[in-house]
């Protein structure tokens, strides 16, 4: 008995040694809760990369590159923690699209993020194609597209872009150019691409419009090229700032976007508190009226099992939606199903003549099997939503399977741990009053 | 137990609301939100006072807004459906909704949906519930294997997806009443609340049915002989207040969601509040009343 006690102690002192560091890491800010944007307020992209034009092996390249690209571009702009992700997607919709998930905390202007992102130029080298043989008149602007097809070589190669004023013969001097710089790897390919074609059409679009389309004079070893469009001095200046920003591989194109405003999810947070708190005071108010001294110990795994999610809520980290504070506020409600189970079958039990620790003892095992099949039901639920659903979902899934779980563990436990240690003896009337529920004899 | 007993009443009851339900549903039909079908939903917040829905019509209208709905929510907002926007359209939408400065507007929340989206996630949420009823019957079947007697542990699962249909149907047609009078439209988190509905109705019949394999395997060990509907009818009113405490439970956080929880998870709440009910429900008026009848039919055929 002293035993079991002290384990209850032990069980206590860590239960408030958790809660204490919940509280204090929301207080200093050290561990704050992660807030999705739907609660935070900011703004979140969907973009579809048109691969049309990209062989299949260098999908992968080409899509982290878009990614590092974005990123690089959306923290320029000064945006707190915002993510960029990669993702292949649409295969339920019959069709196979990679796409590019931005999220932006704190920005909630849609159109103001969408042009941000949109800033960024995507730049092509484009070879003429095979078998292509331009008009007598040559290649201009205005016929280009239909000649020329996407090379090896992307903006995904390119390192950096000055401005400078042309000095090459042949040119018109003093016309403000756009000097590339590629990588390594992107200025071998280059040199090559330029060996095996001379004398031919070489195409320059950005954004998908030609703006240079020079004529290979010799192959160009060094990594460097040079665009020539009519440039104004500020236009190239521009062009060249964007540039070096980092070029797409390949055009996006916006598929969806979602914004919420700070105050909207400053209330959605402050509301769901407040129905939390609300939710664990009726609920434990009942249980304590209905099931009596088990009823207070069910309260105590209760507050346990608030603490430790919430615990867990910042460990791990889980980013909590407003979908996924409704499952929180919904596990609590459940959490307590395990404890009502065990009691009604330890109450059972007593009235089947047994005393209160054999009956505590009889009521876990038998309420057991029960406990265990509905909870693995309900995590199966759990798991197929998680995979069903858009990044606000799968917060509501995984709260909802993180409480199933760990409310499992602080019922059959913590409930028990207590119950034993209290030790009570069922013998006299009174402690068989504590033991009884609701309206019962 | 007369519950079942007199499990022919709570079938005509049960199919009455099965009734009511999917006439609901054939009547009003479920609106579709802007998460399956595309398109932009946006929440214009109004500081001082929200203008006429006929002036912001007009607004919209001559910025180009073309088979839009408006809906006003709260006491000072407009939730406006549209298909998808221009750059234009967007970038002046609180001017546009503040109709030239004259009702001060903020976007408050802004979604745009693409259309591959909105089908790939149409198409996730029919999978999802396809999969869910599924794993859960294999695991009842898988759970309840070594109880074969009198009846197979195939149509424990099976029984259990029939109240599951029921738990599903409720709900839908509840919604689409909601959907008809209130505007309330099928999203991703109607879908979540039916999935979820499905995990707790399934859960508590699960209690019953493991009451029932129970008792079925004491009656053995003890060589009693038992009338099925006797022993299912015990094992019922021995798990009656565990089901109504625990849906209580869940009740009682679901109404202090509802009434106190943000505004993006009240419709939610909503259907999970009358999913949870039919649930309780079925798996007391229907799931074991049902496993008798089956036990009965099987008995005479034998």
């Amino acid at each position: 008995m002293l035993k079991r006690r002290v384990i209850a102690l032990i069980v206590l002192a860590i239960g408030a040694a958790v809660g204490w560091f919940v509280y204090s890491s929301q207080i200093t800010a050290s561990r704050p809760f992660k807030l999705g944007l739907d609660l935070s307020g900011g703004t979140q992209l969907i973009y579809r990369a048109k691969l049309d034009a990209i062989q299949g092996n260098t999908v992968a390249d080409s899509m982290a590159s878009l990614r590092d690209t974005i990123e690089r571009r959306v923290n320029l702009f000064g945006v707190s923690e915002p993510i960029v992700q990669t993702e292949h997607g649409g295969t339920l919709a019959g069709l196979s699209e990679e796409r590019l998930i931005v999220e932006l905390p704190g920005v909630t202007d849609t159109q103001k993020a969408i042009e941000l992102i949109g800033q960024t130029p995507v730049l092509e080298f484009r070879m003429l194609k095979e078998g292509a043989t331009p008009p007598a008149t040559g290649i201009t602007l205005d016929n280009a597209n239909e000649f020329f097809e996407p090379s090896a070589i992307t903006g995904r190669h390119l390192t950096s872009a000055q401005i400078q004023f042309n000095q090459s013969p042949g040119g018109i001097p003093n016309e403000p150019v756009v000097a590339l710089n590629f990588n390594s790897e992107g200025g071998k390919i280059f040199g090559d691409l330029t060996k095996a074609n001379v004398g031919r059409y070489f195409g320059i679009f950005l954004d998908g419009v030609p703006i240079s389309i020079p004529v290979i004079r010799e192959a160009i070893p060094d990594g460097t090229a040079i665009i020539s469009g009519n440039f104004t001095a500020v236009g190239a200046k521009e062009l060249a700032r964007n540039l070096s920003y980092g070029a797409l591989p390949v055009p996006i194109e916006l598929i969806g976007a979602e914004t919420v405003s700070g105050t909207l999810g400053g209330e959605a947070v402050e509301r769901g508190i407040s129905a939390g708190l609300w939710g664990i005071g009726l609920v434990g108010l009942f249980m304590i009226i209905w099931y009596r001294l088990p009823g207070v110990v069910s309260v105590v795994a209760l507050a346990l099992y608030v603490v430790a999610v919430l615990a867990l809520f910042k460990l791990i980290p889980v980013t909590l939606t407003a979908a996924g504070i409704a499952a929180f506020i919904l596990s609590i409600g459940m959490a307590v199903d395990a404890n009502i189970l065990i009691f009604e079958r330890t109450r059972e039990e007593m009235s089947n003549g047994k005393n209160a620790a054999e009956a505590i003892h009889d009521g876990f095992a038998r309420a057991w099997p029960s406990i265990r099949d509905s909870n693995i039901s309900s995590m199966i639920t759990a798991v197929i939503l998680f995979w069903f659903g858009t990044s606000l979902i799968k917060g509501f899934a995984l709260v909802f399977g993180l409480g199933v779980l760990v409310s499992m563990l602080t019922a059959i436990s913590v409930s028990r741990t207590f119950l034993m240690a209290l030790g009570i003896d069922a013998k006299g009337g009174f402690s068989r009053f504590l033991f009884s529920s609701g309206v019962s004899k | 137990m007369p519950i079942v007993t007199h499990r022919k009443a709570f079938f005509a009851l049960t199919g009455v609301l099965i009734a009511l339900s999917l006439g609901a549903l054939i009547v009003f039909g479920l609106k579709l939100g802007t998460d399956f079908t595309g398109g932009t939903l946006a929440q214009i917040k109004y500081e001082n006072g929200r203008p006429d829905a006929k002036a912001l019509s007009l607004a919209l209208d001559e910025a180009g807004f073309q088979g839009y709905s408006l809906r006003g929510a709260g006491t000072n907002d407009y939730i406006l459906r549209a298909g998808a926007l221009t750059d234009e359209m967007r970038g002046n939408l609180a001017t546009t909704a503040s109709i030239n400065g004259a009702f001060p507007a903020t976007i408050a929340e802004l979604t745009e949906v693409g259309p591959t989206i909105g089908l790939e996630l149409r198409n996730k949420a029919i999978i999802a519930i396809g999969l869910v009823m599924l794993f859960i019957l294999l695991f009842i079947a898988f759970a309840f294997r070594k109880v074969s007697k009198p009846i197979s542990s195939w149509l424990y699962g099976l029984i259990a997806l029939v109240t599951l249909i029921h738990d599903v149907i409720v709900p839908v047609g509840f919604y689409a009443v909601i959907g008809h009078y209130l505007g309330a439209q099928v999203d991703t988190l109607f879908v979540t609340a039916i999935l979820t509905v499905l995990g707790f109705s399934i859960h508590d019949t699960i209690v019953v049915f493991d009451r029932v394999r129970e008792n079925l395997r004491i009656n053995q060990e003890r060589g009693r002989r038992e009338d099925f509907a006797e022993t299912a009818g015990r094992s019922l009113g021995q798990t009656f207040v565990r089901s109504i405490n625990t849906s209580l439970t869940v009740l009682i956080t679901l109404m202090a969601l509802f009434f106190l929880g943000p505004d993006s998870t009240k419709d939610f709440a909503l259907t999970l509040l009358v999913g949870i009910i039919a649930g309780t429900y079925s798996s007391i008026f229907l799931a074991t009343p049902l496993l008798v009848s089956t036990e009965r039919y099987f008995a005479k055929r034998r």
